[in-house]
């Protein structure tokens, strides 16, 4: 048992029966302990979640260059100028249309692979591991292999195309190429982590169900659609809100994607910078930390509306026919 | 006699008519997203056992060389390698253990105590990982350079001391997996609270935080852009040491290959050897989430 010693302030008089200091102590332990516990979180998050959040906000109304000790304030200046700013938006679309390839097809290939992976396999756990272990490379190494898959010169890929007769794809070169072998990317390493989510949700749905689908004469593709679909809606929702803040945030396939190595342009043309790479540019390249700040608060606004109009769809597309809850 | 009700062992012909047995078309679809999924680590080590020459034939060969150590050697001169290594474990060891502990003490406290504003702090802890914490890199990063940290490895622990999804995720586990009787029985015996939370909560949610402490080593040991921006080339994490490699020595793939082969080969066996535990994680948090 552990005795506690504290100072003993007003030690109650001997009189009185119960309320002694170790009883007391232990009623404190029981009010305050679970702030205690709970209390890292907050902190943490206060110091590097909500205080970086608001500053953020503050910094980009000031032209904060790195090291500048009086900074001048500038207003929404910054704002204006972002909205004027051509590679800003080449950077928002560049961004929506990798996210978009790589987003859809990623969902869909993961249900697809989880309805695979939900029937009577043998080896379930193995399949399972193979499936997910791209989730377990890390991603500065992926980016450099695919960079070197998708070579012009000397990648596997247009080996093969040439082989194959067809001309090779200068990857790196094109906007609608780059966004590819981005996606493809993005795909190789997220698709098996989702697909195993969504099996999970499915392993969840009581059997009862579908059987009594079975015994109403649903084949299985009509079961996949009006079964299961729908009772995977709050799963879908889940991936695909994660995956749209993940998306909208991609940062390191397009900064080693560039065959100018080190470089934050996301190609010569910028055909694949993203906003977060333009912000880092803006930040950490260019030293002009407010107005990199006012790329971070508009992000953050695009990610929330896109991720609100994502839930709706979701809601929406998965709730055909029999949709519940 | 035993009754007639299910035949344990081999529910077979039964449930299959039904349910469907996969066929080969099933196998050979997962079978092909499996070897996609391992194509590149191969590609990766192939390129690296070979020199850089090989990349310039038609027809790439498809066996490993025998000039992955001498690679692997040139690595280590071109950047500093092991010195990254080291970094990248003390950081993502650190950042394991707080993030385990403080996780689920407040998981604990979420799932088993009763205190004023429990569930809007609870909630609003949920509402937090929707925040996507890169877009605070940039005050983060004058926050640190005040504290005179940047550069330091501390500048990449401190942020990422606790989670929310590690107190989402404990939280979760702990409210099935400690039962109150439990708790009370220990109150009655005398327990100070930390040592509820010590003896009876923590080796109940041991799988839980297994998982917890998987999930965020791998994370912590990915990380590219805080530490990019935090940290500066002469004192990297393994990641940033890569990219160094790559754009150092851009013509060099087989140099580059071989460093990011090294850099995955430790992760890889750790993945393969609780490959169980971390699907059954996934699966389980799936679930729940």
């Amino acid at each position: 048992m552990t005795v506690v010693q504290a100072p003993r302030r007003d030690a109650p008089p001997a009189v009185p029966p119960r309320p002694s200091f170790r009883q007391r102590l232990s009623k404190w332990d029981v009010k305050f302990s679970p702030y205690a516990y709970i209390a890292p979180f907050f902190v943490v998050f206060g110091l590097v979640g909500l205080f970086p959040l608001l500053y953020t906000a503050y910094v980009s109304l000031y032209d904060w260059e790195i090291g500048d000790d009086d900074p001048p304030f500038v207003g929404f200046e910054n704002y204006v100028q972002l909205f004027g700013d051509g590679q800003f938006w080449n950077a928002v679309g560049n961004t929506l249309s990798i996210f978009v390839l790589s987003s859809g097809p990623q969902i869909v290939i993961a249900v697809l692979l989880a309805a695979l992976l939900n029937t009577r396999l043998r080896g379930p756990t193995g399949w399972r591991i193979g499936i997910l272990i791209p989730y377990a490379a890390s991603l500065v190494a992926i980016g450099i292999i695919f960079a070197n898959l998708f070579g012009n010169q000397y990648g596997l890929l247009n080996s093969i195309l040439e082989m194959a007769g067809i001309d090779r794809i200068d990857w790196q070169a094109g906007t609608l190429s780059s966004h590819v072998a981005i996606a493809v990317m993005v795909n190789w390493r997220w698709t098996g982590y989702n697909a195993l989510i969504v099996l999970a949700a499915m392993q969840a749905i009581p059997k009862e169900i579908n059987e009594a689908a079975v015994v109403d004469g649903a084949g299985p593709v009509r079961r996949f659609f009006s079964v299961t679909l729908p009772l995977l809606r709050p799963t879908l929702i889940f991936v695909v809100i994660t995956s749209t803040i993940g998306g909208l945030q991609i940062f390191t396939e397009p900064k080693l994607f560039d065959v100018g190595q080190g470089s934050n342009n996301g190609g010569s043309s910028n055909q694949f910078q993203t906003v977060t790479l333009y912000m880092y540019q803006q930040g950490f390249e260019n030293f002009d930390l407010g107005y990199a700040s006012a790329i971070a608060w508009v992000l953050f606004l695009l990610i929330v509306v896109i991720a609100l109009v994502n839930f709706l769809i979701t809601r929406r597309l998965a709730a055909t026919e029999g949709g519940r809850r | 006699m035993t009754l007639a009700v299910r035949s344990g062992p081999r529910p077979k012909t039964a449930k299959v008519a039904k349910l469907g047995r996969p066929n080969f078309f099933v196998y050979a679809t997962l079978a092909v997203f499996v070897l996609g999924s391992l194509f590149p680590f191969y590609w990766s080590f192939l390129v690296a056992s070979r020199d850089s020459g090989m990349l310039t034939e038609r027809v790439p060969p498809l066996l490993p060389g025998g000039n992955f150590f001498a690679n692997a050697a040139e690595v280590f001169d071109s950047v500093a390698f092991w010195k990254s290594m080291g970094n990248s474990i003390l950081v993502a060891t650190s950042v394991t253990l707080t993030t385990v502990l403080f996780s689920s003490l407040a998981g604990f406290a979420f799932a088993k105590l009763r205190f004023r504003g429990r569930d809007p702090l609870f909630v609003f802890i949920v509402v937090t990982l929707a925040v996507p914490t890169q877009l605070g890199v940039i005050p983060l990063f004058i926050a640190m350079s005040e504290l005179g940290w940047a550069g330091g490895l501390q500048a990449v622990i401190v942020p990422n001391l606790v989670t929310a999804f590690g107190v989402f995720w404990m939280r979760q586990y702990t409210v099935d997996a400690v039962p109150y009787e439990l708790i009370e029985a220990a109150r009655v015996d005398g327990c100070s609270m930390i040592r509820i939370f010590w003896h009876v909560c923590l080796p109940a949610v041991r799988p839980a935080a297994a998982v917890l402490a998987m999930f965020t080593f791998m994370t912590s040991w990915n990380d590219f852009l805080w530490p990019l921006i935090v940290l500066d080339a002469g004192n990297p994490t393994v990641q940033l040491a890569l990219e160094q490699l790559q754009s150092g020595y851009y013509t060099n793939y087989s140099l580059v290959l071989a460093g990011t082969t090294l850099a995955t080969i430790p992760i890889l066996i750790v993945f393969l050897l609780l490959g169980r535990q971390i699907v059954a994680g996934i699966m389980q948090g799936a679930v729940k989430g």
